[in-house]
C-alpha cells in the first residue's frame, strides 16, 4: 500500500492497485461521523460500440444501456440490494454520466459491512428477462421527468447543437423507443466488458482506519476470479471540428425563456496534466469573464438580462469538450448577442489588463476548492473523474498557484472561437 | 453519541450559537431573522434579502460585493427567505477559507464577520430610504423567480398544492411572495418596515468552525451591533394554526401541456417538532414513504412500475406531509389507490419489526450524516430555537430509539389526508 501525504492540506491518501487489475483509494477523515464509498466503473453513455469481452466483432448497443444497467445492478438474486444496505444503516445510490458509472453508499455504522455489499452486489449481476421488462416502465418514467424539465432540454437541445456524430449528443437515460430494445443479453454482454476490476475504481472517504479496510477490501476481492484483464476497444465516429448547428430553439410550456451559448474544444484528446491545466485556465477565464464580480455580469444584470439562475461551466473528457453560458431571461436572443460580443471582446484584449483579476480569481478558486474538500462526495466523485483522465485532484491547489496569464491566454484563443465553435440554445415559452 | 458542543450566548439582542470544531476546512456563519409568515409582509420580507446582499455603505455595488468576497478567498454569501411552519425566515449563509489551509494570514474569519455586519446593519441608503436603482434590479429578479415557478413542474404542484390546502391559513402563502405586490413596493416604506426586522425580529446566529468562544465574543463586539430593543417587543414562538379539514380527500386537478402528471397528496399530520411524538412520526415516515425501503418506493415503483419516484415528506412545524409522485396521467386512479393502500397497512400496523429496525438505523444514519455538514448542523439546532423546545442533538438519537411499533401505529392513526393535486398532461 502506497501513502502521499498532502502537507498544505493536512490530508493522507492510501492507494494499492490489486491484483485483479481494481485500484483502491483510501482518504481517512477525522472527526466525520461519515463514510462514503464509490465504486466507479470507466463506462458511461457514450460507450456504445465497442468489441466485446473475449471477442472480436464491433457492436453497437442502444441508447440508455449504460444507465439501464446501473438500474439492473440493484437487484439481486436474494432481493433488491437497497434493503440490505437500509438493514445496515447505509443509504445507498448510483448514477451514470457520460463517462462513468458510479455505484455509492453513505453510512456512520457497519462501514466494513457495507463496503462488502458496495463491492460484492456490483460484481454480482442478476438479470432476468421478467425483471428487464419491469424496468422499462420505470425508466420510461424517469425520462418523461426529463422531458418536461427545461433546464435539462436546454443543456441536451445545447449538447445535440455543438455535437453531430458523437454520442455525447445523446441523452444518458436514451429515449422512450431506444430503451425498449434493451434486453437481458446485451446487459450482460456490456457487464462483462465494462465491469472488468481493471476497468473500476474504489473510493472510501471517511471515518476509516486505511491498513485494515485495504485488507478487508484485498482480501474480498482475492476470494473472486475474474479473466485476465484486456485492454477494452472502444469506437466513437469521427466528430467534425466544428459545431453541428450554430443555433436551435425548443419550445415548452414554461413562463421564462431560457438561453445558453456553447463553446466545443477543436482539440478534445488532452488527458493527463495538460486536460487540468486546460480546464482550469477555461474555468478561470470564464471566472474572469462572466464571474460575479465581472463588468461583464454586472452590466448584463443592469440591462435586466439575467437574474440568478445565470452560470457558467465547462466540462471536458477525452473525445469531447465544451463550455456553457446562460441562464433564465426576458430576452434570450439579445442575451445570446451580447454573451458572444463580451467573449468576443475578451479574446481580443491583450491579457495583460486581466493580471489583478487573474490574482483575485485565483485566490477564489484556491478558497472554493478548499470548501469542496468538506465534501467527501466531492472528493471521491471528483477524485475518481480526474484519475480516470490520467490527473490527481490534489493537484489542483499547485497547478492553479502556478498558471499564468500566458496559460490561461493560450487555451483562451484556442477555445472562444465565435466563428466556428460557438453555438446557442433557447428555450423558449410555446 | 457525543453531545455536540454548542454555546450560547447573548451579544445585545442576538443569541449567538457556537460550535466548535477542527474537522472543516471553512468557517461558517448562519444569521437567521425570523417573523411570523403574514400576508401584509411577505413579499417585502422576500424582497429584502436580495437587496441587502446587493449592496451596502461599505460595499456600494453588487460588483464590489462580489469582489471583496473574491478577495476572502472565495468566501461565499447567501441571502434567501424560508419558511419554518408558520415563519418566514431572512437568512444570510457565509463560508469563509480557514486561513489555517491557505499560503495566507489575513484573519478570514473576522473579515467575514465584518462584512455580514456591513450587509446586514449598513445598507446601502439614498436619503433616508434604500438605493432605488437596488431596489429596482431586485424587484424585476423577485418576480422572474415568481414567474419561473411555473417552469419547475414539481415544484409548481407543491406551491399549488399548499395554497389549495392551506387557503385559510399563513402556511398558504407562497415564501417569495406574490407578483402583483412586487411593483407597489417603495424603496422608502421597504426600508422603513426593515428598521423594524431589525428591532424585532428574533436574531440567531451560528458560528461553526475553528474559534473559540472568547475569541467569538471579542470580534463579534468588534464587528456587530445590533440596534437594542425593549424585552418585550420580541415576537415570540406561536402555536401553528389548525383549522378543520373541510372536505377530506379532496381532489384538485389540473391540466397542463406536459408528459408527465405530478401526483401530490397533503396530509395533517397533527405532529409538530414540539409534540413528544414527534420521532414517531419521522420513523412513520420512513416507513412510508420516506426512505429506498419504504412502502411507496417498494409498491409504486417497485411493484407496479408506475413511477420513477413516489416518496413522502413531513414538515415539522406546521404539521404536514406530502406524498409526491410522477406518472403516467392515465394511471392517476392506479396510483391513488396503491398509495391510500399503503396508508391503510400503516394504519393497522402492518410492518415488521425488522423494517422498524432498519428504519430507525437508517433515521440514525442520516442525522449524523447530516451533522457532518456544517449547515446541516445548524439547520437541526435551529428546530429547538423556533419552537422553544430544549432537546439537545444527542438526545433525538434516545428519542429515534424509543420509539415502538405501537407509537408509529399511533401517530399513523392521528394522520388525516386533506387534499389530492393532480397535474395532468393535456389528453392528446
Amino acid at each position: 500500500m502506497k501513502t502521499k501525504h498532502f502537507d498544505q492540506l493536512n490530508e493522507t491518501l492510501y492507494h494499492e492497485q490489486l491484483d485483479n487489475g481494481l485500484e483502491v483509494y483510501i482518504l481517512p477523515k477525522e472527526g466525520f461521523h461519515k463514510t462514503f464509498a464509490t465504486f466507479t466503473t470507466k463506462y458511461g453513455s457514450i460507450d456504445q460500440q465497442f468489441i466485446p469481452l473475449k471477442e472480436k466483432e464491433t457492436i453497437t448497443v442502444p441508447d440508455g444501456i449504460a444507465h439501464f444497467l446501473e438500474h439492473k445492478l440493484f437487484e439481486s438474486e436474494e432481493g433488491d440490494v437497497f434493503q440490505q444496505f437500509s438493514q445496515q444503516g447505509a443509504s445507498a445510490n448510483a448514477f451514470t454520466s457520460f463517462t462513468r458509472t458510479a455505484y455509492l453508499f453513505s453510512s456512520t455504522s457497519n462501514v466494513q459491512k457495507n463496503v462488502e455489499t458496495l463491492i460484492d452486489f456490483v460484481q454480482d449481476p442478476y438479470f432476468t428477462e421478467e425483471s428487464v421488462e419491469k424496468e422499462k416502465g420505470i425508466i420510461e418514467q424517469e425520462i418523461k421527468m426529463y422531458d418536461d424539465n427545461p433546464d435539462w432540454r436546454l443543456y441536451f437541445g445545447l449538447i445535440s447543437s455543438l455535437y453531430e456524430k458523437h454520442p455525447v449528443r445523446n441523452d444518458i437515460a436514451g429515449t422512450v423507443d431506444s430503451i425498449y430494445e434493451i434486453t437481458k443479453d446485451a446487459l450482460y454482454t456490456c457487464y462483462e466488458t465494462f465491469y472488468h476490476p481493471s476497468n473500476m475504481v474504489l473510493f472510501i472517504v471517511g471515518n476509516v482506519d486505511a491498513e485494515e479496510m485495504m485488507t478487508f477490501v484485498r482480501e474480498n476481492q482475492s476470494q473472486k476470479s475474474f479473466a485476465p484483464p484486456e485492454e477494452i476497444e472502444r469506437f466513437y465516429e469521427a466528430e467534425p471540428q466544428e459545431v453541428n448547428r450554430k443555433e436551435h430553439v425548443v419550445n415548452m410550456n414554461i413562463n421564462t425563456s431560457k438561453c445558453l451559448v456553447g463553446f466545443k474544444d477543436k482539440d478534445p484528446t488532452l488527458q493527463g496534466e495538460k486536460l487540468l491545466k486546460h480546464e482550469l485556465s477555461l474555468s478561470i477565464a470564464l471566472e474572469l469573464m462572466f464571474g460575479l464580480s465581472s463588468d461583464n455580469y454586472q452590466s448584463l444584470y443592469k440591462e435586466g438580462l439575467i437574474d440568478g439562475s445565470f452560470s457558467f461551466d465547462y466540462s471536458g473528457e477525452y473525445g469531447f469538450g465544451f463550455s456553457v453560458i446562460g441562464g433564465d431571461t426576458d430576452d434570450p436572443d439579445t442575451l445570446a448577442e451580447r454573451i458572444q460580443t463580451m467573449v468576443s471582446d475578451f479574446t481580443s484584449k491583450p491579457m495583460d489588463a486581466y493580471a489583478d483579476a487573474l490574482e483575485a480569481t485565483r485566490k477564489k478558486k484556491i478558497g472554493s476548492f478548499l470548501r469542496s474538500l468538506n465534501s467527501p462526495e466531492f472528493i471521491a466523485n471528483q477524485f475518481t473523474r480526474y484519475r480516470f483522465n490520467d490527473m490527481d485532484l490534489f493537484d489542483c491547489i499547485p497547478v492553479l498557484e502556478g498558471l499564468s496569464l500566458e496559460d490561461v491566454q493560450e487555451a483562451v484563443h484556442d477555445h472562444f472561437d465565435t466563428k466556428t465553435q460557438m453555438t446557442t440554445c433557447m428555450v423558449k415559452p410555446k | 453519541m457525543e453531545a455536540i458542543n454548542e454555546k450560547t450566548f447573548q451579544i445585545g439582542p442576538l443569541n449567538v450559537h457556537l460550535v466548535e470544531s477542527q474537522t472543516y476546512k471553512t468557517n461558517t456563519l448562519v444569521l437567521h431573522m425570523k417573523a411570523p409568515l403574514k400576508q401584509e409582509t411577505v413579499t417585502k420580507r422576500a424582497l429584502l434579502p436580495s437587496i441587502l446582499q446587493s449592496a451596502s455603505e461599505d460595499y456600494p455595488s453588487r460588483q464590489q460585493v462580489r469582489s471583496a468576497l473574491d478577495e476572502l478567498y472565495g468566501a461565499t454569501l447567501q441571502a434567501d427567505v424560508g419558511k419554518k411552519g408558520e415563519n418566514q425566515l431572512i437568512s444570510f449563509r457565509m463560508d469563509v477559507a480557514n486561513e489555517k489551509f491557505l499560503k495566507a494570514d489575513t484573519p478570514l474569519l473576522k473579515e467575514a464577520l465584518s462584512m455580514l455586519a456591513s450587509i446586514v446593519l449598513r445598507p446601502k441608503l439614498e436619503d433616508g430610504a434604500f438605493a432605488s436603482e437596488v431596489v429596482n434590479a431586485e424587484k424585476r429578479t423577485l418576480k422572474q423567480r415568481l414567474a419561473s415557478v411555473y417552469d419547475d413542474k414539481m415544484r409548481y404542484a407543491n406551491k399549488r398544492l399548499t395554497e389549495e390546502m392551506c387557503a385559510e391559513e399563513p402556511y398558504g402563502l407562497f415564501v417569495y411572495g406574490k407578483e402583483e405586490e412586487v411593483d407597489e413596493i417603495d424603496p422608502s416604506s421597504l426600508y422603513e418596515y426593515y428598521k423594524q426586522v431589525l428591532k424585532k425580529d428574533k436574531l440567531d446566529l451560528y458560528v461553526v468552525g475553528d474559534v473559540d468562544e472568547d475569541t467569538l465574543k471579542t470580534l463579534l463586539l468588534e464587528t456587530m451591533t445590533f440596534p437594542e430593543r425593549d424585552n418585550n417587543n420580541q415576537e415570540t414562538a406561536q402555536e401553528p394554526t389548525k383549522p378543520a379539514i373541510k372536505e377530506p380527500g379532496r381532489e384538485v386537478i389540473e391540466e397542463q401541456d406536459i408528459q408527465q402528471g405530478k401526483l401530490h397528496l397533503g396530509y395533517r399530520t397533527n405532529v409538530t417538532y414540539r409534540d413528544d411524538n414527534y420521532f414517531a412520526l419521522q420513523v412513520f415516515n420512513g416507513l412510508f414513504g420516506g426512505s429506498s425501503h419504504s412502502k411507496l418506493f417498494l409498491n409504486v415503483r417497485e411493484k407496479e412500475s408506475l413511477a420513477y419516484y413516489a416518496s413522502s415528506r413531513v414538515e415539522s412545524h406546521k404539521g404536514l406531509m406530502m406524498v409526491m409522485s410522477g406518472i403516467e396521467p392515465a394511471k392517476y386512479d392506479r396510483a391513488v389507490d396503491i398509495i391510500h393502500k399503503q396508508m391503510e397497512d400503516m394504519k393497522n400496523g402492518e410492518f415488521t419489526d425488522q423494517e422498524l429496525d432498519q428504519t430507525k438505523a437508517v433515521l440514525k444514519n442520516q442525522l449524523l450524516e447530516t451533522m457532518d455538514v456544517p449547515r446541516g448542523l445548524v439547520e437541526l439546532s435551529y428546530h429547538n430555537e423556533l419552537t422553544g423546545v430544549d432537546r439537545p442533538l444527542h438526545k433525538w438519537f434516545e428519542a429515534v430509539d424509543n420509539v415502538t411499533k405501537e407509537d408509529v401505529t399511533q401517530v399513523a392513526n392521528q394522520i388525516e389526508l386533506d387534499t389530492i393535486y393532480f397535474l395532468k398532461g393535456k389528453e392528446a
